[in-house]
């Protein structure tokens, strides 16, 4: 058998695994592989400006694609500097193969230069994670990686990969797909919990389904199924930060995003709920609020690939331990043979008309400054106006509330946010990762003035690589969100949470070679976006936006579904110790 | 404001894993990373090819947590299988103690006789002490190591927890 080296046998399986894009950043430590790459006919490699920003490019080209993302990073710096990033994509269960360089495994453990101890340090932010010794075993691993961060729950799988292991030699040939016998996630239902899951579903009265990443992580058919059933129960939906797009924001049945920024419809609807579907969610603290006050009188059924993820913080009445794509179809199925009829929710339907009139997200406007939320509400019309699809990511702050609840998803993979881990720099490097995969799309950053500094250096990869990304500043010239939690819990002192010394961010586009727009006002608030989507290139767009507008609804931390905040009069200045302990 | 702790329970883990690199540090980190307790932990390979390592692990915690943590260790990759024995049924645990004891006269003489009804051995033996092995539950051990601190106890070695469930099958 032919031998080839660790390098090239690692370029050898990423092709077999049809990987078309890495994004990496070179160091001594992986030059074997870089020149394995050096003008690679068919996998393309995006040079980023810091390896943080690979990471969320490859989590944002995943989440947008439903492909994994790849990252190649040198070793030590290289490494940390990723380490974010895989922790990012565990939290929200991206797909995502790290490789790292790692110093020859004779001198692991000496303190070499440019050594860390990456497996160590990745072992609990990834999903899984390797340390290949020999050439003859990297194959093996690079497949088994590629599946394991792309089954069951997804995450990312760190391989990490000494010089010498890259340039010493072995036989190849490509691997037969051999992984550890104790990985077997769950996909199927036991027919048992289904039947059960679709018998409490057709007696109950007042339904609801709450969805989540989940959803989106089981593919367009998840998203397909899910609207399927809500169709056959007449059911109302809700969703996380992390499902949003996987059922349509245009549907009578939505009742917009749940939990601490949620709508007041979706929050009294899981609060007076008696049968909560959960589907691909996992009741995370930013949604259920106060734990003793969640949903106290529903039963509860919870789909979900991983079981740790079952009566975690939440007890269920019935885990359904599954793929949601394979769980709802079964569901489904089960519904139509048994010939169940959607049942009359006229009355609870009634109830959340109620809800509904409250307007929760409605927001006062004085014409003189622009509101956040007029911002994000004009955006997505004039998106929705292109006729083009088009994939919004955000950074984290008022900014990606906002986003979330004035953008309208109609579609899954089209919102990319950090949800979990609340990562402020993840939304630009995203944006150029999913406009990399999707290269006709409007790729749109929505973002606050603190968090796009946090990858500012990324300007120079959209250049070099022609990627159209388009940034929308919300610029109110704060950590808007600090701000407000310091409004509600520390008496508006305002420690730290002004943006000092901002950046011209329309001269530092130009710089980069980019198109910048300011938006000073309101008349020019529809110019401005409109430029910024009809100028073909990237576009960095500098909206001033009302300094101190704060996000409403709000659950503060450690309040109940039913003490929602609805205006900022009703901000209280001084919270309780225990409050303030939560995050 | 105060901290307030939840009333836990013991119980003993038992896992087997693929014996390879990483995998103490990625359960024990486990355990610390979610802040799970652990009281004592055992790992050696026991299969002819040593590709599988048995884990002791004693833990407490509330119902709940100890869900979570079989839940926890049951999703990492090498992780073949996790029983609770103190759920799954009637099961056999043993620790080895190494207990040194230094007295003369009427002490060393109460000592032998202690360790006699305990059941330890000496296995090594000077004028002035005893080193006395001892296998048997973490009660029992305990209750040998109090009774010899009275006499004498100089130190003692553990080895933690080892379980398997009683009867004939495999788990
Ligand atoms: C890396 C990181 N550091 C700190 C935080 C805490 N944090 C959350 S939101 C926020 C402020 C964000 O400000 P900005 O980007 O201007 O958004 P705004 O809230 O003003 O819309 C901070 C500091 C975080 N989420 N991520
Ligand atoms: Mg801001």
């Amino acid at each position: 058998m032919a031998e080839k080296s660790g390098a090239d046998i690692l370029v050898e399986c990423l092709v077999d695994l049809g990987v078309e894009v890495v994004f990496g950043y070179p160091g001594g430590a992986v030059l074997p592989i870089y020149d394995a790459l050096y003008n690679h006919p068919t996998i393309r490699h995006v040079l980023v400006r810091h390896e943080q920003g690979a990471t969320h490019m490859a989590e944002g080209y995943a989440r947008s694609t439903g492909k994994p993302g790849v990252v190649l990073v040198t070793s030590g710096p290289g490494a940390t500097n990723a380490v974010t990033g895989i922790t990012d994509a565990l939290l929200d269960s991206i797909p995502m193969v790290v490789i790292t360089g790692q110093v020859p495994t004779q001198l692991i453990g000496t303190d070499a230069f440019q050594e860390a101890d990456t497996v160590g340090i990745t072992r609990h932010c990834s999903k899984h994670n390797y340390l290949v010794k020999t050439p003859g075993r990297l194959a093996e691993v690079v497949h088994e990686a590629f599946h394991i961060a792309t089954t069951g729950r997804p995450g990312p799988v760190v391989v990490d990969i000494p010089k010498n292991v890259q340039i010493a030699t072995a036989p190849y040939a490509r691997p037969e797909l051999k992984v550890h016998a104790s990985y077997r996630p769950q996909t199927k239902a036991d027919a048992a919990a289904i039947d059960a899951a679709v018998e409490m579903l057709a007696a109950a009265e007042r339904p609801i389904l709450y969805t989540g990443g989940g959803v989106i992580n089981s593919g367009a058919q998840a998203s397909a199924l899910l609207r399927e059933l809500a169709a056959l129960t007449g059911a109302p939906v809700t969703s996380t930060l992390m499902g949003l797009g996987a059922f349509p924001a245009s549907s009578d049945q939505w009742l917009g995003m749940l939990g601490m920024h949620g709508t007041y419809e979706a929050n009294w609807a899981m609060n007076q709920a008696d049968l909560i579907l959960c589907v691909g969610a996992r009741f995370d603290d930013r949604v259920t609020g106060r734990l003793d006050a969640f949903a106290p009188n529903s039963r509860k059924i919870h789909i979900d690939i991983d079981r740790s993820s079952i009566n975690k913080t939440v007890d269920v009445d019935l885990p359904v331990v599954a793929d949601v794509a394979s769980a709802l179809d079964d569901m489904i199925a089960l519904w139509k043979q048994r010939g169940h009829q959607r049942q009359d929710l006229s009355g609870w339907w009634a109830r959340i008309a109620d809800w509904r009139a409250k307007r929760s997200l409605s927001y006062p406007e004085t014409g003189e400054e622009i509101m956040p939320q007029r911002a994000i509400a004009d955006l997505y019309q004039a998106c929705v106006a292109t006729g083009k699809d088009v994939i919004i990511t955000t950074e984290v702050g008022q900014h990606q509330m906002w986003a979330a609840q004035h953008f309208g998803f109609e579609a899954p993979n089209k919102w990319l946010t950090s949800g979990g881990l609340g990562t402020m720099g993840y939304g630009f490097p995203a944006a150029i990762g999913a406009q990399m995969g999707n290269p006709d799309s409007i790729t749109i950053c929505i973002a606050g003035d603190a968090s796009i500094q946090m990858n500012i250096q990324e300007l120079g990869t959209a250049t070099q690589y022609r990627l159209p990304v388009k940034i929308f500043i919300l610029n109110n010239e704060y950590m808007g969100m600090v701000r407000q939690w310091q409004e509600l819990t520390y008496e508006s002192r305002y420690s730290n949470s002004y943006s000092d010394s901002l950046p011209d961010f329309v001269k530092l586009g130009e710089a980069y070679g980019w198109t910048g727009i300011r938006i000073e006002g309101p008349q020019d608030l529809e110019s401005g976006i409109r430029q910024m989507l009809d100028t073909p290139g990237p576009v960095i767009v500098d909206c001033r936006v009302a300094k101190l507008s704060n996000c409403f609804p709000m659950i503060p931390s450690g309040a109940a579904h039913t003490d929602m905040l609805l205006d900022p009069n009703q901000i209280a200045g001084i919270m309780s110790d225990e409050a303030k302990a939560l995050v | 404001m105060h901290i307030q702790e939840e009333l836990s329970q013991r119980h003993v883990l038992s896992l087997t894993v693929s014996n390879e690199a990483g995998i103490l540090a990625r359960i024990a980190g486990l355990f610390t990373a979610r802040g799970y307790n652990i009281d004592s932990l055992t790992v050696a390979d026991i299969t002819d090819d040593h590709a599988i390592s048995r884990i002791t692990i004693v833990t407490s915690g509330p119902p709940k947590v100890i869900d979570q943590i079989i839940a926890q260790l049951d999703r990492l990759v090498p992780v073949h299988k996790v029983t609770d024995l103190t759920e799954a049924g009637p099961f056999v645990e043993r620790e080895l103690a190494l207990v040194k004891v230094a007295g003369v006269g009427e002490d060393r003489i109460e000592a032998l006789r202690l360790a006699d009804v305990f059941r330890a051995k000496v296995v090594d033996t000077t004028i002035g002490s005893f080193i006395f092995e001892l296998t048997g539950t973490t009660e029992k051990v305990d209750n040998f190591v109090a009774l010899m601190r009275q006499i004498g106890l100089v130190e003692v070695g553990r080895t933690g927890v080892v379980g398997l469930m009683r009867g004939k099958e495999a788990n």
